[in-house]
């Protein structure tokens, strides 16, 4: 017993030349958000590995595995396609429904599975938020950067919908990435609030497939925006997600595009929530280890 | 030179923790109930008596190269103390600088999931600890060799047993290589031979010039190797110096504290947990002065929450030291543990002075195969009486912390020849 430990001299193997001012302070408060996002930036393998882990894990579970990615679409597609286009004859811009159900449908199936997936992100990695220190904000960007590999499997059944039914591509298509980063900014700002609400308050989670429910019909998915009546229109651009759906159906089939104001709004709105998201959830991230 | 060079500096750090409803998180019922009030601004105050200051105005330095002990009392607020260094939690108040990356070992095995590989599950844990891609692929043969399991990489770890499972764990955890690493408890699991590894590893990385803030209830290994050691108690720093003299005040001052009784420290919420313990005499009455000439034991109570398949109570009693001197379990004698929502109460008796005249405490766990329930170390020290008996029958005193009558014998008398050295 009581062996003591003289410090020796050392040679160092760490890096050698830290810099002079500490790399990290702790205090009370949350911080600069700006200071947060370059350390976010800097565990970004992290991330990688935390997405990598939920689609080999949701993969491996299932027998289908990544057929699930275009089965839900193209289900749901199919079942619009009888209701509403067969029976309903809901107009659709001179497009074949199922071209246009589909195409409404895939960045849909984007936004609402990470609505779905990120709810519950915090609250389901409480081990992890009580033994270790990362970027708490990963916890609700993993499923939505976990879907574009939904929605890149969906996109293939896009691609041969769009040969079976000969439709030309135009110069729309350059739009497609920005349209894309749409969605997923979009479904962030809004996955990033439900996740910090999900802490404090666990019904969110039963209440999230109901406002993904509303939010679809508030969507112009199974109908087209034209639909709508024009003194509701100014509300309609509200929703960020009627937009989105609008443009890639204009990026792909040529239908009209919704008025630029109707995208300023849009674009607007998204911002928004995406500011307030990221704010609200950095507030609530300082409390998370003790909350859940 | 790195010696003297810091590596944490923490200022004043306080951190409290409001206790009860207010501290936890609401359905959305309870929040329409008090809504209100909150309305009307009347909301009540979280009030003085639902506060627990886990730590209180905390001030110390760390210097590159250093080992920095913490020991304490259950709640004295070692791992609070972990959690804000490693940003886990922030503190109230006060504030802690760090030169350098932190990499924290909170608890082996974070982050491993049970559906993938072993291989997986080192890149996933390696990240979650802080490592670089690249830095994981060039340790990982190392890896693998620390935790000899070569053959079972490609098998997904829900297949491996429990100490598979930690080896691997532990390996990814030995590799981490940050200017500064946080160590709480990891040392208690595994093996001695592991745990030797481990120890060596620590040293390893003082050595190299980082900073290692080491939290332990084992004392022994704690003296071994720390440069220096803080004892914390009831959230301040009692004691800040060299290990032996640091320990010595530990012991002192658990003495003053021995009711010979437990109590789960949170409300009780219907889960499966243990409730309370108490020392007792042969017939489960409460005794908190057992003498090491008369037999007595430990009765605990715990509940069952929800229907288990399975459900193993263990306890093992730790010596002064706080190093494990054996454990115990009901199914060791073929007793079944109620598996049926329920509270019980259990009683264990320890055979007539097998625990020597000395100071002990218990670990107390609730488990299955798939996962810890609820676990309480070094909680209700006690110490064992002298009386006139076999064991302090020795004018020297004995050594050991358990004395058991063994079968001795003289079975013969050896020639003479076969005793002389052999040339």
């Amino acid at each position: 017993m009581g062996v003591e430990m003289q410090p020796e001299p050392v040679v160092s193997t760490g890096p050698a030349d830290l810099p002079a001012g500490p790399s990290t302070v702790i205090t009370a408060g949350s911080g600069r958000t700006l200071a947060g996002l370059c350390e976010a930036w800097q565990y970004r393998e992290l991330l990688y590995f935390l997405v990598w882990r939920d689609l080999k894990v949701r993969y491996k579970q299932t027998v289908l595995g990544a057929l699930w990615a275009v089965i839900q679409p193209l289900a749901s597609a199919v079942i619009f396609t009888v209701v509403f286009g067969m029976f309903v004859k809901v107009p659709s811009e001179g497009v074949p429904y199922p071209l246009f159900a589909y195409l409404g449908l895939l960045p849909w199936q984007l936004f609402a599975f990470a609505l779905t997936e990120s709810t519950a992100s915090v609250v389901v990695h409480e081990r992890l938020l009580k033994k270790v220190y990362f970027p708490r904000l990963y916890l609700p960007l993993t499923p939505v950067l976990g879907a574009v590999v939904d929605f890149a499997v969906a996109s293939v059944v896009a691609v041969a919908l769009l040969l079976a039914y000969r439709v030309r591509l135009g110069a729309g298509l350059l739009a497609l990435p920005l349209l894309i980063a749409a969605v997923l900014v979009c479904a962030f700002a809004v996955s990033v609030w439900l996740a910090a609400l999900n802490v404090k308050y666990r019904d969110v989670r039963y209440a999230v497939p109901f406002l993904v429910q509303v939010w679809f019909f508030a969507t112009p998915i199974v109908y087209s925006s034209s639909l709508i009546p024009a003194h509701l229109r100014p509300w309609w651009a509200l929703n960020p997600m009627g937009s989105i759906v609008d443009g890639f159906r204009w990026a792909l089939l040529g239908t009209p595009l919704p008025q630029p104001l109707a995208l300023l709004v849009s674009a607007g709105v998204t911002l928004t929530l995406l500011a307030g998201g990221v704010a609200y959830f950095r507030r609530v991230e300082v409390t998370i280890a003790d909350l859940v | 030179m790195i010696v003297g060079e810091l590596a944490i500096r923490a200022d004043g750090l306080c951190k409290r923790y409001l206790m009860g409803s207010s501290a936890s998180y609401l359905s959305l019922r309870e929040s329409l109930a008090v809504l209100p009030r909150r309305l009307l601004g009347r909301e009540a105050r979280p009030d003085r008596q639902n506060e627990l200051w886990a730590l209180r105005e905390v001030s110390f330095a760390v210097g590159r190269g250093e080992v920095l002990g913490v020991i304490g009392h259950n709640g004295a607020g070692k791992s609070t103390l972990l959690k804000i260094l490693s940003r886990i939690t922030r503190p109230t108040a006060g504030r802690a600088e760090v030169w350098g990356r932190v990499g924290s070992l909170l608890e082996v095995g974070t982050g491993f999931h049970p559906e993938l590989t072993g291989r997986e599950n080192v890149f996933l844990n390696g990240a979650i600890l802080g490592m670089r891609r690249a830095e994981i692929e060039r340790k990982y043969d190392a890896i693998v060799g620390f935790a000899e399991i070569d053959q079972f990489l490609d098998t997904p770890v829900k297949h491996y047993s429990s100490g598979m499972y930690m080896r691997l764990a532990f390996a990814v955890a030995a590799h981490l290589e940050t200017e500064i690493l946080l160590v709480d408890e990891v040392l208690a699991v595994g093996d001695a031979e592991f745990q030797k590894k481990c120890l060596g590893k620590m040293e390893d990385v003082h050595r190299g010039g980082r900073a290692v803030l080491f939290v332990s209830h084992n004392l022994a290994a704690v003296e071994r190797v720390c440069s220096r050691v803080m004892v914390l108690d009831h959230g301040g720093v009692r004691f800040m110096g060299e290990p032996s003299e640091a320990v010595r005040r530990y012991l002192t001052s658990t003495e003053g504290a021995l009711t010979g009784e437990w109590h789960h420290p949170e409300p009780f919420t219907g889960r499966t947990q243990i409730l309370r313990a108490f020392l007792c005499d042969a017939n489960g009455v409460p005794n908190g002065n057992p003498d090491c000439g008369t037999t007595f034991g430990v009765v605990i109570e715990f509940s069952v929450g929800e229907r288990l398949r399975e459900l193993i109570l263990g306890m093992a009693v730790c010596n002064q030291y706080q190093v494990p001197v054996f454990s115990t379990s009901p199914s060791d004698v073929g007793v079944a543990v109620p598996l049926e929502p329920g509270t019980y109460r259990t009683k264990v008796l320890f055979p007539r002075g097998f625990l020597m005249p000395k100071g002990f405490s218990l670990i107390i766990s609730l488990y299955n195969r798939w996962q810890g329930l609820d676990s309480h170390s070094h909680i209700m020290p006690f110490k064992v009486h002298a009386v006139d008996s076999v064991a302090t029958a020795t004018p020297t005193g004995r050594l050991g912390d358990v004395f058991a009558e063994c079968a001795w014998d003289v079975i013969g008398r050896l020639p003479e020849k076969s005793t002389r050295p052999v040339s």
